[in-house]
């Protein structure tokens, strides 16, 4: 690749394949292939097709690609089929048969296999009332408010191409830098398109660049990636590898011209095998194109991108931890200053940033700053995604505009709370971050409005939870992970930690004190204001937030020795109501513990003695309630 | 996680100290080629015992005591190989309660394993597991994914016999 003429040629040849000429026939179908829709079984629907395709002589007139995450996790797996002129139609909950019916009936047939798309499965399966069938994705509520800026090609591109990536403007925006920008002005239109680490923090990502963008050529300098995704419950660092890796490859390279570096590393954790396995086939390719290499675009940059894989430690998410980790050491933070940007990776300085920050860059370069800045709030600009999940009607990915607010996310894109129970509180930012009560569903989500209400954005995992979840709990399984993961190179974090779980267990098991609470405070301000890195400053947040928004419910189980939610299994008690059972033993058969046994009473009107549970010996499993038919037996 | 040194006889062949060889010279000179070294070897032999931690040491001149310090931290590295029978007891609440505790203790003083270990010979690897989610046929354990349920103590003699 010597010239923008050549991508430019490139994208002609391959544009047609995508966005389907008018007047023409051909018949594209992509399968959402990412991990969630492998899993789901999208494997023997690919093939299904291609068989098809095969069998019925197809192959000129269709195309058929596997593509990354479309985003709506609930519907896997999900294939679409495009044609021009013709409304984009997205089938859901795919089977083999049913991808067979799809190529008989709508592909051959011309006729859309109504009962299979999304229109009918968000609609229970039936016809809309209204009789209108709106058989394309972008149509439904789920997506209609949703910007698509950072996924903007996963779901539609096959991610192992690298022309079709170039077709929808792939690796123009690093022709442009080198070309038509000087490094400087690379680095003035990211400050100045406000953009922010997706990581967690925050940071101005324009502003870490250019820390690290002086004394250019006379030092070696390096690019990372962190895409060492450990946040239970995020996944959108997943779903842009596998479904637009080359947007962070093009992506890493224009961040390596800005500071001056012509090496790059993508840290990516070993659960990811598809991410790795997509990321290493786009490396590949791009250095074929000479797109990563010496003299790339005829210029006299060089840069090129290596994969180390984490090995399974929470902690590598750190920056420093990360480094010390690409370094082959054991990966423990180590105290800022010097912050990488001076002292980084090998001692020299480095950038880190995350992979949706990447995934925003070239369309930045491309559109310019004001372009990325119109859409957000004052201070956080642009989309973020949300990996949306829990108690919600519609799990998935969503990538928003800054400031949109909970309640939208909820209720509009999230469908509300599913079996007709009420809103709690959201969680944000994983194990380091806190919960956002009902009240406050209106807040406007961007990052500075989060940390005033004492949660924080992180990565981007949005865990809904209803009525039945225990807030006291929720911090305890927190608590848990914190403490396992915890590196334990500093004390506060490694001891405090702990000392902080012991409470909540104490708590939990009903033998809490009022004076705990005052406790679980001092102890989280120490450990925030004194552990090294990240991990410790973060840890004590699910307690204080839940302290903060629920503190009833902690006062609940250490003075009633009662859990709200039913859910400390120490504190619930299984009844049975002797007017109302039958005495049927349903229940004593299904008890895993054999605690049940036959009283001699009989209630008025029942043929058999009432049955009881023998407390002592509960295990609290509720298997005992959901056999009986006869709504005899309580929980309080 | 605290993890325990392995009692297995290292049965490493020439023919995959001859891979890892290839290995370590594939990423001679490279920087933090380390991590992976020991992700690579951990293919070749399925997991890092000492006897390759050693060789490896040797190889790339960085210390033992430091490829060790590696080993230890990040979770994926196992220092213990997996038995040719791998027994994992439930130890969830409806198990626990109903004894598997108990048969726990019984299957790793039979074979004479530490929990959290392998027999010497290989032949058997003895762990704790949570939930299995069958807690209607509880206690539970499986080996080699074969699930045996409403265990006792005294049914351990016979099902370990099917096995040695």
């Amino acid at each position: 690749m010597k010239s923008l003429a050549e991508l430019e040629k490139i994208k002609e040849k391959t544009r047609g394949a995508i966005v389907l000429p008018d007047g023409g026939n051909e018949i594209r179908i992509v399968v959402g292939m990412a991990t969630c829709g492998i899993a789901a079984g999208a494997r023997p629907v690919y093939e299904a097709l291609e068989a098809g395709i095969k069998e019925n002589g197809l192959g000129k007139q269709v195309s058929l690609i596997q593509t990354g995450c479309v985003g709506v996790c609930q519907y896997e797996p999900v294939i679409e089929v495009y044609q021009a002129g013709k409304e984009r139609v997205t089938y859901v909950k795919m089977t083999a048969e049913k991808a067979a019916k799809v190529l008989e009936q709508h592909v051959k047939g011309g006729k859309v296999v109504e009962e299979y798309t999304i229109t009918y499965a968000q609609n229970g399966g039936k016809a809309p009332a209204d009789g209108v069938v709106h058989t394309s994705l972008t149509d439904t509520v789920f997506c209609k408010t949703q910007l698509r800026q950072a996924l903007r090609n996963c779901g539609l591109i096959d991610p192992e191409n690298i022309d079709e990536y170039i077709a929808m403007d792939g690796y123009k925006a690093l022709g442009k830098a080198l070309t038509e920008m000087t490094p400087d002005q690379v680095i003035e239109t990211v400050l100045a398109s406000g953009l922010r680490g997706r990581g967690g923090a925050g940071f101005p990502t324009g502003m870490k660049w250019k820390f690290a963008s002086g004394n250019r050529g006379n030092v070696q300098k390096y690019v990372c990636c962190n895409a060492d995704e450990g946040d239970p419950g995020a996944f959108m660092d997943r779903s842009v590898l596998e479904g637009d890796p080359h947007a962070v490859v093009e992506a890493m390279a224009i961040a390596g011209y800005a500071i001056g570096a012509d090496q790059g590393y993508v840290y990516v954790r070993a659960e990811y095998p598809v991410a790795v396995k997509r990321l290493k086939i786009a490396i590949e390719q791009a250095k074929k194109y000479g797109l990563l290499g010496k003299n790339i675009f005829g210029t006299d940059f060089s840069f090129d991108l290596d994969i180390r894989l984490g090995a399974g430690a929470f902690v590598c998410g750190e920056e420093t931890a990360l480094m010390t980790s690409i370094e082959g050491k054991r990966g423990e933070p180590r105290p800022r200053p010097p912050f990488p940007a001076i002292k980084g990776l090998f001692e020299k300085p480095t950038i880190l940033n995350n992979v949706e920050t990447y995934a925003n860059i070239p369309q930045i370069i491309l559109n310019g700053a004001e372009w990325f800045s119109s859409v957000g709030t004052e201070k956080s600009k642009g989309t973020k995604v949300f990996a949306l999940g829990g108690k919600i009607k519609n799990t998935g990915l969503v990538e928003v505009p800054m400031g949109t607010t909970l309640r939208h996310i909820i209720e509009e894109i999230g469908g509300g709370i599913p079996n007709g129970k009420k809103f709690k509180a959201a969680q944000t930012g994983g194990p380091s971050g806190g919960c956002i009560p009902a009240s406050l569903i209106d807040t406007q989500i961007d990052y500075d409005n989060l940390i005033a209400i004492g949660s924080m954005m992180g990565s981007g995992g949005l865990i809904v939870m209803d009525e039945d979840t225990c807030m006291v709990d929720l911090a305890r399984f927190f608590l848990d992970f914190t403490v396992d993961e915890s590196c334990g190179k500093c004390t506060p974090c490694r001891v405090g930690t702990r000392r902080l779980l012991e409470i909540l267990d104490k708590i939990i098991s009903g033998n809490g004190e009022m004076e705990d609470i005052t406790r679980l405070e001092e102890l989280s301000t120490y450990i925030k204001s004194a552990s090294l890195c990240g991990l410790g400053q973060t840890a004590p947040n699910p307690v204080l937030s839940t302290l903060r928004y629920f503190r009833d419910e902690y006062i609940a189980h250490i003075v009633d020795k009662k859990c709200p939610a039913g859910v400390c299994k120490k504190l619930i008690r299984y009844e049975i109501d002797p007017e109302k059972c039958i005495g049927c033993g349903m229940c004593a058969k299904n008890c895993p513990a054999s605690t049940i046994v036959r009283t001699d009473y009989t209630a008025p009107g029942h043929k058999l003695a009432s049955m009881k549970i023998e407390q002592a010996n509960c295990v609290k499993c509720g298997a005992c309630m959901s056999s009986c038919k006869f709504g005899a037996i309580s929980k309080g | 996680m605290k993890k325990k040194l392995t009692t297995v006889a290292f049965q490493g062949t020439p023919e995959q100290e001859k891979q890892l060889l290839a290995v370590i010279a594939k990423h001679k000179g490279e920087k933090g080629s380390m991590m992976p070294i020991m992700q690579e070897a951990q293919d070749i032999y399925g997991y890092l015992p000492i006897e390759v931690q050693t060789i490896i040491a040797r190889e790339t001149g960085v210390s033992l005591e430091e490829i060790y310090g590696i080993a230890t931290f990040y979770s994926q590295f196992k220092l213990n190989p997996d038995g040719k029978y791998a027994i994992s007891v439930c130890l969830g609440t409806a198990c626990y309660v109903k004894g598997s505790g108990d048969v726990l203790d019984e299957i790793s003083k039979q074979l004479n394993v530490p929990i959290g270990s392998t027999s010497p010979d290989g032949k058997f690897s003895v762990e704790a597991t949570r939930c299995l989610g069958a807690c209607g046929l509880a206690p539970v354990m499986t080996i080699n994914g074969e699930v045996y349920g409403s265990l006792k103590k005294e049914d351990v003699k016979t099902i370990l016999a099917k096995y040695r």
